[in-house]
């Protein structure tokens, strides 16, 4: 037993180690290692977490050696003590930090995989799974640390690996300012995150999850404390997932080669917010006004983004604007109380936006790097393989039945039913624009004439088994990823939620309860309508991009205005460049210019330049003339006896 | 020694006061108003003069020889004085041929 | 016995290297009596760690008259300074070493002079010896800058001078009245001086004065201007100095003596510090992002850095205090590395201006990455020596006052904004054609490097060591303060 239990805690702790080990040894070994042992172990020590995390998963699910609390804390090291001051470096082993481990090495194992193929031939092929080796570490540091201080530990760790991986190709400047970017944007929401640490800090007197969601309960709902906490922590996820306002890093971070943006800007780092969210469901349960603010944002992300997206010729860049409006549907199930919901939606999302990529991927790869949906077109034929699995990814997160996509979205959908019918209706809305898009690339992509260059015409190609064997397992999980969470009324067992119950189970009593309590009627008929209007677009795409992608349409000139502020992003970039980096910039200017020339240095010569000019002014009573002096003399003389008699 | 004080003491210290006052006060006027370097000297010697009488007035009407030891002290350092401006005033006159004070002025600003 | 040792050892061979001729010997001579003086400290640790958890003392008379004596102790915020001057001064020396710096003799002779003016700083317990030292840790720095300096170097040589002398005479007057104001046998006894007896307008008197001394020598805003120009001027070593360890003297002065002996002014107007500290943060954050030239560049960044230190230790609280104890080792660990970067950077591509460099990252990958490491240690990012001062800095202040550290906090994405945009626009992008052509870094010149990446990565991993050597110390001080 003690011996059983001191294994899982070893097993526990070299969970993040081997992709620690694997970035020292592509990292230190630098280019001297040849690029097979880079591909054996870059993927390989995320294949050991992986086989880890199973471990750990099955253990626990035997609820062995956690003395029925479900969960187990193992304690590597004191990281930060000194009187009553303590940090420790430890891990929180519960079914909501297994459930993100298994995803993250899970579908990162499969993304390295992919990556032996995509890279090849790269000059930085080990330095790029170097990179992704430490991006997977601190990704496990995020999810595994069993206080906010080693989850910020992860979460800026992971923001430092996209910095660097999505300037891995840093001989081009504009991937440079895209990774500077993110970086930035993020450490915007960091800071709130930071300030919530330190509330929490001065709150509660610890920062360990269990020692603050033990006292948390005693607070009343709504203390204002709390509301500031959580929309501090808040500040933190929408930086990180890429909500609104801080979402344009997202977007740009597709310069990154292919495999990042599935690894880090749709699967596993940002949904960081996501987990952070539920991680600390009982601290938001408590602040209903954060709650709402969490719901809205997500729902205004989710409508936001999915605007932007239908108008989009960048085959990654839709993929983005839809990964940013999928966060957005979690973010609006946290808000509304579904945290199981939301949980569910980021493990579907992970399978179906990681295939969607990897299959863009294989597609871009086939076209030499292009990118521009435009001049694609009638690729079906050719690259067949990766045909049907982009469809399973479309239609999986277009939330068509049977596929995985649906059932989370649909969980979260009569959530949003049974608490707000206006959420719901904007929600459904943002499904069909969803399916709309998704379609719309589809079709755009594999359906119709070519319309590239004859060269790549001729250099198309399937990708190489490396990269489509991932691309298999990814699209078998997102056909059946769907069962983990199979609803009640569906006769399903909603594992999902039974397994993540001890996680939430404290927070629930505080939610809002239900308006009603829908019978199985009323389910299926969510789901139907649903269903018909996702599947209603799917024609209107066909119609609209296979049928007369040919004859240009003419739109009118209100309308060509209309598409042209969606397609422009909303000028949401150029608003901030005007609004906080132009006057950053000449505050810099003025600060340099007027705050250090002319006020600080020239007050501090100022006084260097009075004693000079007092100088030059007093010599000039140096007459030389020995009777001044002598009067002068005579003069002060009188002076003292005089002053002396007044005084 | 007390019947010489006695015999001081009949003249009034306030005579003494005046007659010293006045003294200076020629003396400070030579210095200021007189060109000629040797001049200025001695109008000098005539403040310091004026000074040791006085020292020496009350040294007696004090009953204390301290007064008088210092106007020796003085005397001394003056007499070194009066040598060394006297020399200075010589070297001054072989160079500018002239004991005028307005025309050294060359140390300045 | 071992602090007299410390004092003594640098003085020693930088006399020998003053009297040498041969340029090798010089060097050698220069980096053995470096090491040995590191050796000997870590002996000291050693026996601070082991024997007992109080000071080490060394008491020898000197002007009995006055109660002045050579009296020099060692607690653990003086012995982490010593500990990071012994570490510093040999990889500064031996990062000068490929210059060709003429005269070296006397180049290394007062680099070992400074060092041990460091040494004597941090370790005095007598007020005046202090002071003494003070001063004396400056002569070598205005030589240094101003005869191996750039063009301008002996104007702004002279303003640094004046500029931290001026403050420096602040002290010296205050120190003396707090002579005046000791307890019977008047002395410049540290504990003296702590038990001063003072009221509270004499406090603020005092208060001010040693503020003005150690602003000017941090710098805090508004009192840095000298430290920019004097940065850029002066040779890569003597910036080194300047920045890795000399202004930590300032901030060590304000733990030392502020806190203790002026606790009641700092409650009436030890705001108006946090708030020019904090002031400063931003106001240098901002001016950095658009400087041209790496070395004034790096002089505001430090400007900001510091002015985060100087904020923790006027927040007034333990955990602030021991943030700024362990940022000060850090920043000086970055700093340094960060100059010796630029100074190799100067030597390829024979300039600092940023936008004559670009792409060095393709010829010169590892000098890229040891560049990115020391970076995001004075980022601030976790399991780097910043984030642990920065983190405990922030706490503190926010334990003190919440609207402060939300302002110091904007250093978190600030230093992001001017840190990567220097990093991207030298090292990253395409190497440019008519760019001389660049090596990279060669084991000689990754020596003096490799041991502050560690310490980098060894602080942020594992500051506990640190922490805890320091704790005593900050605790007796905050005894003071509230006692």
């Amino acid at each position: 037993m003690n011996y059983e239990l001191r294994m899982i805690n070893l097993i526990i702790n070299l969970i993040p180690l081997f992709p620690l080990l694997g970035f020292l040894i592509l990292g230190l070994g630098f280019n001297r290692i040849p690029a097979k042992v880079a591909s054996v172990v870059g993927p390989g020590t995320v294949l050991l977490s992986f086989a880890g995390s199973l471990i750990v998963f099955f253990h626990l699910l035997s609820g062995h050696g956690t003395g029925g609390s479900g969960r187990i804390v193992t304690t590597l090291f004191n990281w930060i003590s000194f009187s009553g001051f303590t940090i420790s470096f430890s891990f929180l082993m519960d079914p909501l930090s297994l459930l993100m481990l298994l995803v993250i090495t899970g579908v990162g194992f499969l993304i390295h995989l992919y990556s032996v193929g995509y890279m090849k031939g790269d000059q930085g092929y080990n330095r790029f799974f170097a990179y992704m080796n430490l991006f997977v570490f601190f990704m496990l540091l995020l999810v595994m640390g069993a206080g906010y201080v080693m989850m910020f530990i992860g979460w800026e760790g992971v923001g430092l690996c996209s910095y660097l991986l999505i300037g891995f190709w840093f001989k081009n400047q504009e991937f440079n300012n895209a990774a500077k970017k993110a970086f930035i944007m993020n450490r915007i929401g960091d800071l709130g995150f930071l300030l919530g640490i330190f509330l929490l800090f001065t709150t509660f007197g610890s920062l360990n999850y269990l020692d603050i969601f033990g006292q948390v309960k005693e607070l009343n709902p709504g203390t204002g404390v709390l509301t500031v906490i959580t929309l501090l922590l808040f500040a933190g996820a929408v930086g990180k997932s890429a909500q609104i306002p801080l979402f344009t890093w997202l977007p740009d971070a597709m310069a990154g080669p292919t495999p990042v943006s599935a690894l880090i800007h749709a699967a596993t780092m940002v949904t960081a917010g996501v987990y952070m969210v539920a991680r600390s469901n009982i601290l938001f349960v408590l602040a209903p006004a954060t709650m709402t603010v969490v719901a809205v944002t997500g729902l205004a992300t989710v409508l936001f983004a999915a605007s932007i997206a239908i108008f989009q010729n960048d085959i990654k860049k839709i993929l983005a604007y839809s990964t940013i409006s999928q966060l957005g549907y979690m973010f609006v199930a946290l808000g509304m109380g579904a945290f199981t919901g939301a949980m569910f939606h980021l493990a579907t999302h992970a399978f179906f936006k990681a295939l969607l990529f990897l299959a863009a991927g294989s597609v871009i790869h086939a076209l030499g790097g292009e990118q521009d949906i435009r001049k694609m077109g009638g690729l079906g034929p050719s690259i067949n393989k990766t045909r049907w699995v982009f469809l399973i990814g479309t239609i999986a997160i277009s939330g068509i039945p049977p596929f995985s996509g649906f059932f989370s979205k649909d969980e979260i959908l009569s959530h949003l039913f049974n608490r707000s019918s206006i959420l719901y209706i904007f929600a459904l809305a943002g499904a069909i624009m969803t399916s709309f898009y998704m379609f719309r690339l589809y079709y755009l992509t594999f359906h119709g004439k070519f319309r590239g260059t004859a060269e790549q015409k001729h250099h198309l190609h399937e990708s190489p088994s490396v990269m489509l064997l991932p691309l298999f397992i990814l699209a078998g999980l997102s056909i059946a990823g769907g069962v983990i969470n199979l609803p009640a009324f569906m006769n399903g067992s909603a594992w999902l939620q039974s397994f993540l119950a001890p996680v939430f189970s404290d927070a629930l009593p505080f939610l809002k309860p239900p308006e009603f309590e829908p019978g199985p009627g009323l389910e299926w008929l969510l789901v139907a309508i649903s269903v018909v209007c996702v599947v209603c677009v799917i024609p209107v795409a066909y119609l609209w991009y296979v049928l007369s992608q040919e004859e240009e349409r003419k739109e009118p000139l209100w309308q060509s205005f209309l598409r042209k502020i969606p397609a422009n992003k909303y000028y949401i970039d150029e608003l901030y460049d005007t609004l906080f980096v132009r006057p950053v910039m000449s505050l810099s200017k003025g600060f340099h210019e007027i705050g250090e020339k002319k006020i600080i240095d020239r007050f501090v010569d100022g006084i260097g330049v009075l004693v000079v000019r007092t100088g030059n002014t007093i010599r000039y009573l140096q007459t030389g003339h020995v009777g001044f002096y002598v009067f002068m003399m005579v003069a002060g003389i009188i002076a003292v006896l005089i002053f002396n008699l007044v005084i | 020694m007390n019947s010489i004080n006695a015999s001081l003491q009949f003249v009034p210290i306030s005579y003494y006061l005046f007659f010293c006052t006045v003294l200076f006060c020629i003396g400070v006027t030579g210095v200021l108003i007189k060109r000629n370097a040797l001049l200025i000297l001695m109008s000098v010697e005539l403040m310091i003069n004026s000074i040791n009488l006085l020292l020496a007035a009350f040294s007696t009407y004090l009953n204390d020889p301290a007064g008088q030891i210092f106007v020796f002290f003085i005397m001394v350092v003056a007499a070194a004085e009066v040598a060394i401006g006297l020399a200075i005033i010589v070297v001054i006159y072989r160079t500018t041929h002239s004991i005028d004070i307005d025309i050294l002025n060359k140390l300045k600003w | 016995m071992i602090t007299g040792i410390l004092i003594i050892l640098p003085l020693l061979f930088s006399l020998v290297v003053f009297s040498l001729k041969d340029e090798k010997w010089i060097r050698r001579m220069a980096v053995t009596g470096s090491v040995l003086e590191f050796l000997v400290s870590l002996y000291g640790l050693f026996l601070y760690s082991t024997q007992c958890h109080c000071q080490l003392l060394l008491n020898i008379g000197w002007i009995e008259s006055l109660h002045i004596s050579f009296r020099f102790g060692l607690d653990g915020i003086s012995l982490l300074l010593v500990l990071l001057t012994t570490f510093l001064t040999p990889l500064i020396i031996l990062s000068s070493l490929d210059h060709p710096y003429r005269k070296p003799s006397a180049f290394y002779g007062l680099i070992l002079l400074m060092e041990m003016a460091f040494i004597g700083v941090f370790s005095a317990s007598d007020g005046l010896l202090f002071y003494i030292f003070w001063e004396m840790a400056l002569i070598p720095a205005y030589f240094i800058c101003a005869v191996w300096g750039g063009n301008d170097r002996i104007r702004i040589t002279f303003k640094f001078f004046i500029y931290t002398f001026t403050g420096s005479l602040f002290m010296l007057v205050a120190l003396i009245y707090l002579y005046l104001h000791t307890p019977a046998p008047h002395s410049f006894e540290i504990t003296y001086l702590y038990a001063a007896h003072l009221t509270a307008p004499e406090q603020i008197w005092i208060f001010a004065a040693f503020f003005l001394a150690f602003a000017i020598k941090i710098p805090i805003f508004p009192f840095h201007s000298w430290q920019p120009d004097t940065y850029t001027e002066a040779p890569a070593g003597g910036t080194m100095l300047l920045a890795g360890i000399m202004l930590k003297m300032g901030t060590y002065g304000l733990i030392r003596f502020v806190l203790p002996i002026c606790p009641v002014a700092l409650k009436e107007w030890g705001w108006i510090a946090l708030t020019l500290s904090v002031i400063g943060i931003i106001y240098a954050s901002v001016i950095a992002i658009r400087q041209s030239d790496l070395k004034r560049f790096i002089a505001y960044v430090s400007i900001a850095h510091v002015g985060l230190i100087s904020a923790g230790i006027f927040a007034l609280t333990p955990k602030a205090l021991e943030g700024a104890v362990i940022q000060m080792v850090s920043h000086g660990i970055n700093i340094t590395g960060i100059l010796i970067i630029i100074s190799l950077i100067e030597k390829r591509m024979k300039t600092r201006e940023i936008p004559q460099i670009e792409g060095m990252a393709n010829r010169a990958p590892w000098l890229a990455a040891l560049f990115m490491i020391l970076l995001l240690g004075s980022i601030g990012l976790p399991l780097t020596n910043g984030f642990i001062g920065e983190f405990l800095l922030l706490l503190g202040i926010f334990e003190r006052n919440v609207w402060m550290a939300a302002i110091a906090g904007m250093t978190i994405i600030l230093s992001a904004v001017y840190m990567l945009r220097m990093y991207q626009r030298t090292m990253l992008g395409k190497l440019r054609e008519e760019s001389p052509e660049i090596s990279d870094i060669s084991l000689a010149e990754a020596v003096p490097l490799i041991p502050l990446v560690i310490m980098v990565i060894w602080i942020g991993i594992f500051p506990n060591f640190f922490l805890q050597l320091a704790e005593p110390a900050i605790r007796e001080i905050m005894n003071l303060i509230h006692g």
